[in-house]
């Protein structure tokens, strides 16, 4: 299976989706007009890797804004990694908020208490 | 003529730091956005209320943005123009935005409205969630989330009003406030 590669841009997060290593990560900002389109490509990724997982896999969420259009697109790609866990792997995604940023945290906690996945909140230095 | 001096003056009352009246593009929204992002770091703003203030930033202009292009005007009708406005008075940061939209639509946006308003902080949690897991998403990505996170993140009410423009307008205006 292919790395997932995408470059960050002002409104876009860089992405790397790492199959070997059953590594994710989405970091910096997303704030597109429109998500759907942006966001297409990791959950047809993670449908293909949903096939033949890791055993385990880390999942890196590292954002610094979000906007609303994308916070339903990020719940599509916890809910593919949610259907992962339940056929029996191991997943956690990291949930990472800069020190203070209490919006961030609790936009955390709301995923976290929609999605049956182990998530670990990680305070950053500003 | 125009009293350039009268505009001036009520914007300089204001604080206005950026204004803008006309078509919402794509283009547009990555300009103002980069520009208030320099003057918020200008002004050594907390990082706190620095992403607060760009988050809100962000809903309002991408709801004028989504609106003007979900709505089929015809491009050289007025109504589709929007104005938007940012200020700081004393610690608290005001975001305005006018736009049009058309006058069978107020009910339903003014329920809309009335409903978040209604809300604690707590509800208001609870009512995002509910949006975000069950809410059906429109083509462009709008998912009706935009106005729950604004009352959220400000911790304020929805401060709006709908003007009739005539019996096929109405003009929508928000008044976002953002205490430091």
């Amino acid at each position: 299976m292919d790395k997932l590669t995408i470059e960050g841009t002002p409104k876009t997060p860089t992405v790397n989706f790492d199959y070997e290593k059953g590594h994710m990560e989405i970091k910096g900002r997303s704030i597109p007009e429109n998500s759907i389109e942006f966001y297409k490509p990791m959950v047809e990724w993670l449908e293909k890797y949903a096939g033949k997982p890791q055993g385990m896999t880390n999942v890196n969420i590292q954002l610094e804004y979000f906007n609303t259009s994308s916070s339903k697109c990020i719940l599509d790609v916890f809910k593919k990694l949610e259907a992962i866990s339940k056929a029996g792997n191991q997943i956690v995604i990291n949930w990472y908020y800069e020190q203070d940023d209490e919006d961030m945290l609790e936009a955390g906690e709301d995923y976290q208490a929609i999605i049956n996945v182990p998530f670990k909140m990680i305070e950053t230095e500003g | 003529m125009l009293d350039i001096y009268d505009f001036y003056d009520k914007m300089e009352r204001n604080n206005i730091m950026l204004s803008f009246k006309g078509d919402i593009t794509s283009e547009l929204l990555t300009s103002i956005l980069q520009i208030m992002e320099s003057k918020l770091d200008n002004m050594q703003e907390e990082p706190k209320v620095k992403k607060k203030v760009y988050n809100v930033l962000v809903e309002c202009l991408q709801n004028l943005y989504h609106h003007m292009d979900e709505v089929d005007y015809p491009s050289t009708d007025r109504s589709r123009s929007a104005i938007f406005m940012i200020g700081k008075v004393d610690n608290q940061y005001n975001i305005i935005t006018g736009n049009y939209i058309r006058a069978e639509n107020v009910t339903i946006l003014k329920g809309r409205l009335d409903e978040i308003n209604k809300l604690d902080k707590e509800q208001l949690k609870e009512y995002y969630k509910e949006v975000l897991n069950n809410g059906e998403m429109s083509q462009k990505g709008g998912g009706g989330l935009g106005m729950i996170d604004i009352a959220r993140k400000t911790g304020q009410k929805l401060d709006y009003s709908f003007m009739p423009v005539d019996n096929k307008y109405a003009f929508f205006s928000l008044n976002i406030k953002i205490a430091n």
